[in-house]
């Protein structure tokens, strides 16, 4: 079977239409009629979108292997309706050479699940303190075009300015994790009256609001390109509102549980509900909602951390930041922005797939579900709704915030390069997966 | 049933518990001090941060009531050595624990002891980070209601009574506690800071805040709590210097000397003699610093007598028929 | 189900009072006499017989009461309760002839719990127990020295005691 006909899927939630795909390219649209060696997916009453890029997994390997794995990171990125996922650097080794970018980008593709684009380091190690070898993961076979030392802030000014110019050489971007660090020595959850009442440590909005402001100045003045990480304030918003007004090359993230949770999760000291940067105000919700409705938040991005149990299972202090978010990220937007009828699908087609792909460099998401584009297809059942649980993750590790909370919509089919990771509701096995990669390759 | 901090107690069940406190204290004066009502309970002090006081106050506590006391300390213990929360709460929960008295670094340590399920016992919440303190905020209003009541003081509250607590609002948990306690018991209280040691939001706290001693004083306070300052703090740019803090925060001889005479002066231990209070304050006979240990069994006794003896619930139970 | 009247006021007081006369008669040499009454209604009872007492001989008794909640056998197996106060008169009870005074003697457990909480205030000289009603059913090798009225009932009959003082009238009923 060498062929996949998709019959009667909504396009972009728009209008019905059938979709062929062959050799892992899109072949044809419009009333098409059933081949003998093709499968055909009956996509009535699915929404069709293109496969979703995330800018921003942690897939933890190497090193993290007990999270996550390029492997199991993949699956469940194939299970949310993902094709691509931007893997960031912050793992043991740091990726901030070659070597490293170039092993991950390559167990990427020899799963097949997603494509796997590594986000390079900013600084070795991320210390903050020296360049990493930018130039070199640029032109490496992974083809760096992000570069991010997520986790840590570049907070030194003068570093910050140097990345931004050096990264530009290569046509890439910096995506600053904004958070000033001086400010939020200890910092546990958002500063307000909630975090006075708990007794755990204020993360200020400013903290974040102020390196955001500093950075696309920074831009400006070099003529650079900057990506601002999973904004979390109304503040923020505000200031690359400003900064877009103004002409400056900013692009902004928001993550699905910044569009949907606020900081009063944390009143039961549940370390589920403690991330980077912290869940804000309902204030804070509406206003990037809001900024992602009206183009000022270019793109939704999940910065799925896993964590193993024990991360978890201790006091908030101690616990570790993070959630998983692959699985749900699609299910979140569908209930925070699209059946608040904030944005339409083909809204959710931009901001989780073809705008990360253009900030990431990624190729072949320009013209999504168009004749001669690469195949990357979801399908999606909107009317479908559930309560969240573990078993409805498929990565390694079980941190989801949304445990019992009842969301929308289900991701029916995965399509990657041609090739189905989810069918009928399922992800397809490895071998399966692998072997149709190749028969793709074959042609 | 628990106590992990003041905010969720109603005024009902936080006088009940000061008047308990009162017949625990009226066996202090008997033959034989020892009570039955826990004979065959397990009560585990279970400290993750060192306090002296707080444990063997608990730990008297416990065996007046004929509890069995097991003391945990995170010390040279598997604790120390990385042992988790939960690891430690199956292992006590595996001892059979009917209570644990718990004292964590961290904040909301003992909600989470309470509602993680990892054990099924009484949990009491022995002050936990930056977060509460609940049986020293109910010493100390028990402390109030008698020095102002004497032995009327069985079924009163604090109604219109004036608390000034000054110092390191923002980390202390006794200050949290005394707050939400005082308040529900309908005193006004009035923290006094500097605003680097105020937490952000407190304009939303059921007080009112100044910024300067001498403003509050004014007042004419029934108490005047003292906060212990930690000396890390001024390393931490809170404020510049101790003679400085002291100047303006401590409650120096001049100060006291101003108070009225009905004005109790009151300290959680222990106390920087000459940073925050002065010796003339703290050794005067308007101070409660003694009292305040002392009350702190009978306290602590209530509270373990109340959540462990019974079954469940409370009420007022008649005798037999 | 109508509760029947077995004690009227009138019928208290006078149990009330030959209760006093007995216990005067049953006093030997120059003991002093110390009613403890357990909370709440044997506590009146308790100053009420010791007003009579007071009256007939002037100056060798006092009242007081004795919680006995801490005591109690079935505290682990019920709800907690709220303790009442204990008021020992400030001679103590070393030497003296403690009268323990309750309003119903049923099981005999309450009684028990009071011996217990008794020997941690000290040493009586003798200890003797006065109740206003018994109505059987022991179940431990307990009886009264002193008794109003004994009243046979079956288990689940419920016996009231109520006092002008906390209940606005004197009177004890019986209903199935």
């Amino acid at each position: 079977m060498s062929g996949i006909l998709i019959r009667g899927a909504t396009i972009l939630g728009e209008h019905s239409d059938d979709i062929r795909v062959r050799d892992g390219v899109i072949t044809a649209r419009g009333a098409l009629t059933p081949e003998t060696d093709e499968r055909v997916i009956d996509a009535q009453g699915l929404i069709a979108l293109p496969g979703l890029v995330d800018l921003h997994t942690h897939l933890r390997e190497p090193g993290g292997e007990a999270s996550e794995t390029v492997l199991t990171g993949t699956r469940a990125a194939a299970a949310g309706g993902f094709t691509a996922v931007h893997a960031m650097a912050n793992t043991s080794p740091v990726a901030d050479t070659a070597g490293v970018v170039e092993q991950v980008q390559r167990l990427g593709e020899l799963h097949g699940y997603a494509t796997v684009r590594p986000i390079g380091a900013v600084t070795v190690g991320l210390a903050g303190e020296q360049l990493a070898e930018i130039g070199a993961m640029a032109q490496s076979a992974a083809r760096v075009r992000v570069f991010s030392d997520d986790g840590h802030c570049v907070h030194d000014a003068l570093l910050m300015r140097r990345a931004l110019e050096y990264v530009a050489t290569f046509d890439g971007v910096v995506a600053q994790h904004a958070q000033e660090p001086r400010l939020t020595v200890g910092a546990q959850m958002n500063e307000g009256v909630l975090s006075g009442e708990l007794g755990l440590a204020g993360w200020p909005a400013v903290a974040e609001e102020a390196i955001i402001a500093r950075d696309v100045l920074l831009a400006e003045h070099v003529g650079a390109r900057l990506h601002v990480c999973h904004l979390s304030t109304a503040g923020s918003v505000d200031v690359v509102r400003w900064a877009k007004a103004r002409g400056i090359a900013v692009t902004a993230e928001v993550t699905p549980h910044h569009l949907l949770l606020t900081e009063d999760l944390a009143r039961g000291y549940d370390a589920r509900f403690k991330v980077n940067p912290p869940l804000r105000s309902n204030e804070d919700v509406m206003a990037l909602r809001a900024a992602l409705a009206d183009g000022t938040i270019d793109i939704v991005a999940t910065d799925h951390a896993p964590h193993p149990v024990e991360s978890k299972e201790c006091t908030w202090a101690e616990a570790a930041f993070g959630m998983v978010g692959l699985e749900s990220a699609l299910s979140v937007v569908q209930h925070a922005m699209v059946d608040t009828d904030m944005i339409e699908w083909s809204d959710v087609a931009r901001v989780l797939s073809s705008a990360p792909a253009h900030i990431g460099r990624l190729e072949g998401y320009a013209d999504p579900l168009e004749i001669g584009s690469p195949a990357n297809i979801t399908l999606v059942d909107p009317t479908f709704s559930r309560s969240w649980s573990t078993a409805d993750l498929r990565g390694r590790s079980v941190n989801t915030p949304y445990l019992g909370q009842q969301l929308p919509g289900r991701v029916m089919a995965t399509v990657h390069r041609g090739v189905l990771t989810v069918d009928d509701g399922a992800l397809v096995d490895a071998e399966a997966v692998t072997a149709a990669h190749q028969e793709v390759a074959r042609g | 049933m628990h106590l992990l901090s003041t905010r969720d107690l109603d005024r009902d069940t936080a006088i009940q518990i000061l008047d308990v406190a009162e017949d625990m204290a009226q066996t202090a004066d008997r033959e034989v001090r020892k009570l039955p009502p826990l004979r065959g309970k397990t009560v585990v002090n279970l400290f993750f941060e060192d306090s002296t006081r707080t444990r063997l106050s608990f730990e008297s506590a416990a065996k007046r009531l004929s509890a069995d006391v097991i003391t945990f300390s995170a010390k040279g213990s598997s604790v120390s050595k990385g042992e988790s929360l939960k690891d430690t709460a199956q292992t006590l929960a595996a001892m059979g624990a009917d209570a644990i008295v718990v004292r964590h670094h961290d904040s909301g340590a003992a909600h989470q002891l309470a509602h993680a399920g990892w054990i099924d016992a009484s949990i009491i919440n022995a002050g936990d980070g930056t977060h509460e303190h609940p049986t020293q905020a109910l010493l100390d209003a028990y402390t109030i209601r008698e020095r102002r009541f004497g032995h009327e003081a069985r079924g009163r509250d604090l109604e219109g009574m004036r608390v000034v607590i000054v110092g390191d609002i923002v980390h202390s948990r006794v200050a949290r506690s005394n707050v939400w306690l005082l308040a529900t018991l309908g005193a006004h209280v009035h923290p006094v800071a500097p605003r680097t040691l105020l937490p952000h939001g407190v304009d939303e706290w059921p007080v009112t805040v100044h910024e300067h001693l001498d403003d509050a004083l004014a007042l004419a306070p029934d108490a005047v709590m003292m906060l212990r300052i930690q000396s890390e703090r001024m390393r931490d740019a809170f404020f510049p210097t101790a003679r400085e803090y002291a100047r303006v925060w401590g409650l120096t001889a001049e100060r006291f000397a101003r108070l009225g005479p009905d004005t109790m002066v009151m300290h959680p231990g222990p106390m920087n003699r000459g940073l925050e209070i002065s010796s003339e304050a703290a050794d005067s006979d308007r101070s409660t610093v003694l009292a305040q240990v002392t009350n702190g069994v009978s306290i602590r006794m209530a509270v373990l007598y109340l959540l462990v003896a019974g079954s469940s619930t409370t009420d007022s139970g008649e005798g037999e028929r | 189900m109508v509760a029947r009247t077995v004690l009227h006021d009138a019928d208290i007081t006078r149990a009330l009072r030959r209760i006093a006369h007995e216990v005067l008669e049953s006093r030997r040499g120059d003991g002093r006499l110390v009613f403890l009454g357990i909370p709440t209604r044997g506590a009146t009872l308790a100053e009420r017989i010791q007003r009579i007492v007071d009256e007939i001989e002037p100056g060798v008794s006092s009242a007081g009461s004795l919680d006995i909640t801490l005591y109690r056998d079935d505290l682990a197996k019920s709800p907690t309760r709220t303790p009442a106060p204990t008021r020992i008169p400030s001679e103590g009870i070393d030497d003296a002839i403690v009268v323990l005074v309750d309003d119903v003697l049923y099981s005999g457990r309450t009684i028990r719990a009071a011996l217990d909480a008794l020997v941690d205030h000290g040493r009586p000289r003798v200890v003797r127990l006065a109740v206003l009603v018994d109505r059987g059913h022991r179940e431990l090798p307990i009886r009264a020295d002193f008794v109003g009225k004994n009243l046979p009932s079956a288990t689940s009959e419920r016996v009231s005691v109520r006092l002008s003082e906390i209940d606005g009238v004197d009177e004890v009923t019986i209903e199935p």
